[in-house]
């Protein structure tokens, strides 16, 4: 048995859901001070209805990766590699290793199963989220190569270019994506780079990003985190205990796509690599950076008063009849009431990926959200806010991408599998 | 170019009066006093206190936007105050008061003379500075910036229409040698030009900066009709086009020759718009962004620098009062920057981007930053 866990102390947990991680810890007898509490959730079921790393309350660290397939991969082998991926996935969210063999095991001649880093770490609530990249089913020259283009979701197309954007390719789009959330960088890292590994020959890394600092909260229960600019980020966002909103406004419905049935009780992901000029931003007097976000930057309230999670009063005006709230503020641009209601589960993490040339931190908001439509829930309200939100002044959207994200897996099943049903 | 297009036309000064920071000054201490205000209060902590910084915490307890005020001995002229604070939130006053008699006054729902209560600063016998002077030596700084606006915008205008004549003439070598010189006059009064929303997008826009259905027009796209070279798989434009956005060019700076002629600026505004001018160094010019078809960023660049300069020069009677060493090294830095700018000189303007090594940038980047982070100081010292 202590060959199918990241370490043999891990025993059976195999792919137990939520409970693996208390019979982690008892397993373990470990000298870990972590709290009973913090360990029980420790491990998310890989299997449900759902992927996990979506309602999941958003963990602190991300490594996403983006990848092309690999020229001459056909549909039996993307198959495999599906499989391939979830087996591992599967493990290595309940604390195993990424193959059947753990990381210190196997011929003395052969390289090991897995790469080791995660060897003595427990499962630090790590979810394994895939998406469908719209090239999956269409590649650059219009070929159906998996025989799969008859199913593609109608909204499952490159987004279109929103005022201001200077995208990278090398940093945009993408046939698969991977998003890996853990409590422990080292965790999410290790599954993103074991997963690669796996995918050599049949699928090549395209891009990657990681994150540190979740930007949203996912469920109610988290404090709304600060963003890089200083200001609580997502105050509005969906919560994982709003399942009616997240029904209506996050997972596919039955019948919304008749020629993609398979989505259903999936979703879209939308990311954006959002570089910030923080260093202008960092000059700019307190009343501008309130302005411009509509909040207060300590409290996360509305200029229009009250508290945080207190609606914001648009209509209230201030000295000379001016509203109190800028019509050009990033809430009153982003606010439901001004995009037909429509609602997103952010799920973004701050990034710094070093510096550039000049001496700037290469700093921002990775954006992530989920969304039952992005031509409803995404696109109409990105353009309004690329071509009016006084933010943008601030901000460079430097890469894209947009996912299909298949529902849940059951336990036999590879993540997607109605797809090629 | 402004990255966001459309803003409302709000024009500059119509919002900025007062300095209030979120500084969390250390209770206890008699020059920081808190406000509870209400729909019908006004309580503040003390009734005096000693010459000096003075911190004002207040809060809004009531149910209506409110605002603070101190006011002079005579009940009429505003020594400092804070606007739109909205129920439940709370924002600080900071400002410098010399000995004498005042008033609080909160003015709930905004109207009326305000709840009033009298305020005595005695002398600490620490030394602020005349006062008296500041609202003269404010009216100076704006007529002087007034007028440079105005000139930079008549200026702008006479070359426009040559340029768009040279355009539509199609006497190319003309035309490219003028667009650098008759652009300078809008860098310089950037952030003055941009406030206006609707013309900005017009005037200014870069390609990348439309989506699917916007119309290119303005600058640039005359820019990129001119310097095709890295333009690839570039339809020239006809006559009819380069008539169209040619004329709309100057039509639109008529009409923001139109809308400059009685704009009025606040210390504030003027101080925040030297540090917008260096902001766009910065993210536009250093990178040789804006400038792509024609790589003529450093005379952006320099223009840009020449207006934070004007800016920053009425602003000094004003900075050389409050802080003198501050106003020194933004002087210092302004010589260093343009000590390095002078040497990339060629003719009468400059080599173009390409021409720069990536050493020459980052110089010029770090004498940027070297100038930037003193210079956006200087709002909030001048307003305290």
């Amino acid at each position: 048995m202590s060959d199918l866990s990241r370490r043999g102390l891990f025993g059976a947990v195999g792919v137990g859901g939520a409970a693996a991680g208390a019979l982690v810890l008892a397993a373990a007898g470990s000298a870990s001070p972590s709290s009973k509490e913090e360990t029980v959730s420790d491990a998310y079921p890989y299997f449900g209805v759902h992927q996990g790393g979506i309602v999941t309350p958003a963990q602190d660290r991300m490594h996403f990766a983006a990848f092309d397939t690999a020229p001459g991969l056909d549909r039996d082998a993307l198959i495999g590699l599906l499989r391939d991926w979830t087996d591992a996935a599967s493990r290595m969210t309940q604390g195993g290793s990424a193959g059947e063999l753990d990381a210190m095991s196997g011929s003395y001649d052969a390289p090991p199963e897995d790469t080791g880093e995660a060897y003595d770490l427990p499962p630090s609530g790590l979810t394994i989220t895939f998406g469908f990249g719209p090239g999956l089913f269409l590649d650059a020259a219009g070929a159906d190569r998996f025989g799969i283009a008859a199913r593609r979701p109608a909204a499952l197309e490159r987004l279109p270019h929103f005022v201001a954007d200077n995208l990278d390719p090398n940093l945009s789009d993408g046939d698969l994506c991977i998003q890996a959330c853990a409590h422990d960088p080292q965790v999410a890292v290790h599954a993103i780079r074991n997963l690669t590994r796996i995918a050599f020959g049949r699928a090549v890394l395209r891009w990657s990003q990681l994150g540190f600092g979740r930007t949203s909260s996912t469920s109610v229960d988290q404090a709304t985190p600060r963003n890089l600019f200083g200001f609580k980020d997502g105050t509005m966002g969906l919560r994982a205990e709003q399942t009616d909103l997240i029904d209506a406004h996050v997972w596919v419905q039955a019948g919304a796509d008749p020629a993609a049935d398979w989505l259903v009780g999936g979703s879209y992901m939308v990311a954006r690599k959002i570089k910030m000029q923080i260093e202008t931003w960092d000059r700019a007097p307190m009343r501008e950076q309130e302005n411009i976000v509509g909040r207060t930057k300590r409290e996360g309230a509305p200029l229009s008063g009250g508290v945080e999670f207190d609606q914001p009063d648009f209509t209230l005006e201030g000295r000379g009849g001016v509203p109190v709230m800028d019509v050009a503020s990033h809430v009153a641009i982003a606010h439901p009431d001004h995009n037909d209601g429509v609602q997103m589960l952010r799920r973004g993490y701050n990034y710094v990926d070093g510096n550039d040339q000049l001496g700037r931190l290469s700093a921002g908001l990775f954006f992530i959200a989920f969304v039952t439509d992005p031509r409803t829930h995404y696109i109409p309200m990105q353009s309004r806010l690329s071509r009016n939100d006084l933010m943008m002044e601030y901000l460079q959207h430097i890469g894209s991408g947009l996912w299909a994200v298949p529902p849940g897996v059951t336990e036999g099943e590879f993540v997607g599998q109605a797809l090629f049903a | 170019m402004n990255r966001r297009l459309v803003i409302p036309a709000l024009v500059a000064g119509l919002l900025l009066t007062s300095a209030c920071t979120d500084n969390t000054a250390a209770t206890g201490d008699a020059r920081t006093l808190t406000v509870n205000a209400s729909d019908t209060e006004c309580n503040v902590s003390a009734a005096e206190a000693p010459s000096g910084t003075l911190t004002f915490k207040v809060t809004n307890d009531g149910s209506k936007i409110n605002e603070f005020y101190l006011l002079a001995d005579d009940g009429l002229r505003i020594v400092a105050e804070i606007e739109n604070i909205g129920p439940g939130l709370s924002r600080d006053l900071v400002l410098t008061a010399p000995a004498g008699n005042y008033f609080t006054a909160c003015k709930p729902g905004m109207v009326g003379d305000g709840i009033r209560g009298g305020f005595t600063v005695t002398d600490s016998g620490e030394d602020v500075g005349p006062k008296g002077e500041d609202a003269e030596l404010v009216a100076e700084a704006d007529a002087q910036y007034a007028s440079y606006v105005r000139d930079q915008v008549d200026q702008l205008l006479v070359k426009t229409q040559t340029f768009a004549d040279l355009v539509k003439a199609r006497d190319d070598d003309a035309a490219r040698a003028l667009y650098a010189d008759a652009r300078v006059h809008w860098e310089r009064v950037e952030t003055v030009a941009e406030s206006f929303g609707d013309l900005d997008p017009q005037m200014d826009a870069r390609e990348a900066d439309l989506e699917a259905g916007d119309e290119f027009t303005g600058w640039h796209r005359l820019e990129k009709d001119l310097w095709p070279a890295r333009a690839e798989g570039y339809t020239p434009m006809t006559d009819e086009e380069r008539a169209a956005v040619a004329d709309r060019l100057v039509a639109d700076t008529n009409t923001l020759y139109d809308r400059t002629r009685d704009m009025t600026f606040t210390a504030s505004d003027i101080a925040n718009g030297a540090k917008g001018l260096l902001d766009e160094v910065a993210t536009g010019k250093v990178t040789g962004e804006e400038e792509y078809w024609s790589r003529t960023d450093l005379w952006d660049f320099q223009a840009n620098v020449d207006g934070a300069k004007v800016a920053w020069e009425g602003l000094r009677p004003l900075l050389q009062r409050k802080d003198e060493a501050l106003d020194s090294q933004i002087g210092q830095a302004f010589a260093d920057l343009q000590t390095l700018l002078d040497k990339h000189r060629s003719g009468d303007g400059f080599v173009t981007y390409d021409q720069l090594s990536a050493s020459d940038v980052k110089e010029l980047a770090d004498s940027v930053n070297t100038l930037s982070e003193p210079l956006s100081k200087m709002a909030g010292v001048i307003l305290s």
